[in-house]
């Protein structure tokens, strides 16, 4: 009986999801709401995902989308874990660079748009540039806090041992860390999606967040909803594929 | 192995510290907490400044990192690296000074089966019990063979047959490796179980040197009496020899039973947290067990202490607050004394302190 139960699980967590997209279904076929335009049934929605991806509009600016994304989560990463290393690891870097960081991180990412739209223009760099910032802040400082949350007996024993700093930065803090890290990295992975489509809905007439503003001014509620579930979906993937990764990583000793 | 000699070390906790620990020495710090005993070690393994002279066989080492000192540190919570296994752990001193895969596999090899450890090879450290980690640890201080050994309260926070059967332990792989080792602990039984010597620290100053006997026998002033208990010592009449280790002696009037080998001896002691009252008499043979009266009783703070006439013999026990509340003992009272063979200590040569 047990063991038939833990057999159904997936079907608990699948059935809500069934239910809710019925209800939606027959709620709109029944015209329980009016105005047919305003909220199209899942069915109508599903065959304009369709026609968007055979049409190419929607693989093009998804990829678009994906591609900012892509590059501005990972340099800005990279950025934020190297920096974030360095101050986490010598004092004399972090009393240098945390006052400044410190009154930059507070501002949104999407407060830097007019200021770099300025700068850079209306162009590929502007979308990057802002993942890029959106990434580096919270990688930072989770690779800072990774850093300094390591016992510091576990260091000193390190050191007894004949390890130098360099050794124990590599083989002691920084897999240490990873948990912190890929806190950051996860949290950030979905942020980058919230706010590519934020920036393209103000400011680049390409991407999938320029999509949904186009189907808003023809007022198609399809397309919205298809765009609104792309992005949900690449939010949810993108956080899965790092805690996967942290487990992966992780999962022999914590 | 070497001598380890502090002279004048002084900083925020320690005062003047003059210090020799002798080759192959297992010397115990002993103290209170907040004593700066792992200042102490933290000073000689190089984590904390001083000032003073520390030298190792006569080597001023003041310059020397930590990671070149050639100490083996076990630490009160052990540090284990938790990301690696047990191999691994052991292991890390002998990666970095580049020993060859072979000779590391056989070095731990031989680490593990010192330490009847060899089935936890692949565990990680969040799988091991408080008596397991325990093992690793010294293990992983002792791969690269240090020439020094500081182990601060290492069985600290484990139940007490692991901790008993660990100090055995210890005290047989420090006697096998000849490591020159001083050992933290505020445990006075462990400390004269385990001490070749004990240093009395107390406030960051050095209150006395000595064997256990020395400590124990002629605590140096009030601050070690108040610390390890001014023990009971009656000085023997008369000795009888019963064999099987056991001996009989006549202090002031009464016969006591102590363990001891030689023939005579001069002097016994024990502790007043060892010495036992009863207000009925407490079920046994009639050994080491009398009549007595209360003459005094001296509350202090963490507990009472009671002063018993036997005869000619005055005994000091201490009981806690709690036990001698519940006892409701009072001056004048009689009361029955039992003195547990295993805690009796007998001394039979002269003391040079």
């Amino acid at each position: 009986m047990k063991n038939r139960l833990k057999q159904l699980k997936p079907l608990w967590s699948i059935l809500p999801v069934a239910i809710f997209l019925g209800v939606w279904e027959i709620v709109t076929r029944l015209g329980l709401i009016p105005g047919k335009y305003f909220f199209p049934s899942f069915s109508t929605v599903i065959r304009e995902f369709y026609t968007l991806m055979s049409s190419g509009i929607l693989v093009d600016n998804f990829l678009k989308s994906l591609q900012r994304v892509l590059i501005g989560f990972f340099t800005g990463s990279i950025a934020g874990l190297f920096i974030g290393i360095m101050m986490g690891w010598k004092d004399s870097i972090n009393n240098a660079f945390h006052p400044i960081f410190s009154l930059l991180y507070p501002i949104p990412a999407l407060g830097w748009l007019p200021i770099l739209m300025l700068w850079f223009g209306i162009g590929e760099i502007l979308p990057i540039a802002i993942i890029f910032i959106c990434s580096f802040f919270p990688v930072l400082y989770n690779t800072i806090t990774g850093i300094k949350t390591v016992n510091r007996d576990i260091v000193k024993v390190a050191e007894t041992l004949g390890a130098s700093n360099l050794k124990i930065l590599l083989t002691i803090l920084l897999p240490l860390a990873i948990p912190n890290i890929f806190t950051g990295l996860r949290l950030e992975a979905g942020m980058a999606w919230r706010v590519i489509i934020a920036a393209e809905m103000v400011a680049i007439p390409t991407g999938i967040g320029a999509l949904l503003m186009r189907a808003e001014s023809l007022l198609r509620i399809d397309i919205i909803i298809v765009c609104l579930m792309i992005l949900s979906v690449m939010c949810l993937s993108f956080e899965k594929f790092f805690l996967f990764l942290e487990k992966r990583l992780t999962d022999k000793w914590k | 192995m070497p001598e380890i000699a502090l002279k004048g070390i002084s900083n925020f906790i320690l005062n003047n510290i003059h210090l020799t620990v002798r080759d192959r020495e297992l010397l115990v710090l002993l103290g209170p907490n907040g004593a700066g005993k792992t200042t102490l070690l933290n000073t000689i393994a190089g984590f904390t400044t001083y000032n003073g002279l520390i030298s190792f066989n006569g080597n001023k080492i003041n310059a020397i990192p930590t990671r070149k000192r050639g100490i083996g540190y076990l630490f009160q919570d052990l540090a284990l690296f938790p990301h690696l296994d047990v191999f691994t752990n052991i292991s890390f001193s002998l990666k970095i000074k580049k020993v060859s895969q072979n000779k590391i596999i056989s070095r731990v090899g031989e680490l593990l089966g010192l330490m009847r450890i060899e089935h936890l090879k692949n565990r990680y450290p969040k799988d091991l019990s408080g008596g397991e980690r325990q093992k690793v640890a010294l293990a992983r201080a002792l791969a690269s063979s240090p020439e020094i050994l500081l182990l601060d309260e290492p069985l600290a926070g484990l139940d007490l047959r692991t901790s008993k059967n660990l100090r055995i332990e210890f005290h047989n792989l420090q006697r096998k490796l000849g490591i020159t080792t001083i050992y933290v602990t505020h445990d006075q039984n462990e400390a004269e179980e385990m001490a070749d010597r004990i240093v009395i620290l107390y406030n960051g100053k050095i209150e006395q040197i000595g064997t256990p006997y020395e400590i124990f026998f002629a605590p140096m002033n009030e601050k070690v009496m108040n610390f390890i208990g001014e023990p009971n010592i009656l000085t023997c009449e008369y000795c009888n020899v019963l064999g099987n280790g056991l001996i009989k002696v006549e202090c002031g009037g009464i016969s006591i039973t102590a363990p001891h080998d030689g023939d005579s001896i001069r002097k016994i002691a024990i502790a007043p947290a060892h010495v036992h009252v009863y207000k009925d008499r407490p079920p046994g043979p009639d050994i080491n067990r009398f009549n007595g009266k209360i003459v005094e009783i001296i509350p202090l703070s963490f507990i009472v202490r009671f002063k018993i006439k036997v005869k000619r013999n005055i005994f000091i026990a201490e009981l806690p607050h709690e036990r001698a509340k519940d006892m409701n003992l009072k001056v004048g009272e009689k009361v029955f004394l039992l003195l547990k063979l295993r805690w009796i200590k007998t001394l039979n040569e002269r003391l040079l302190t």
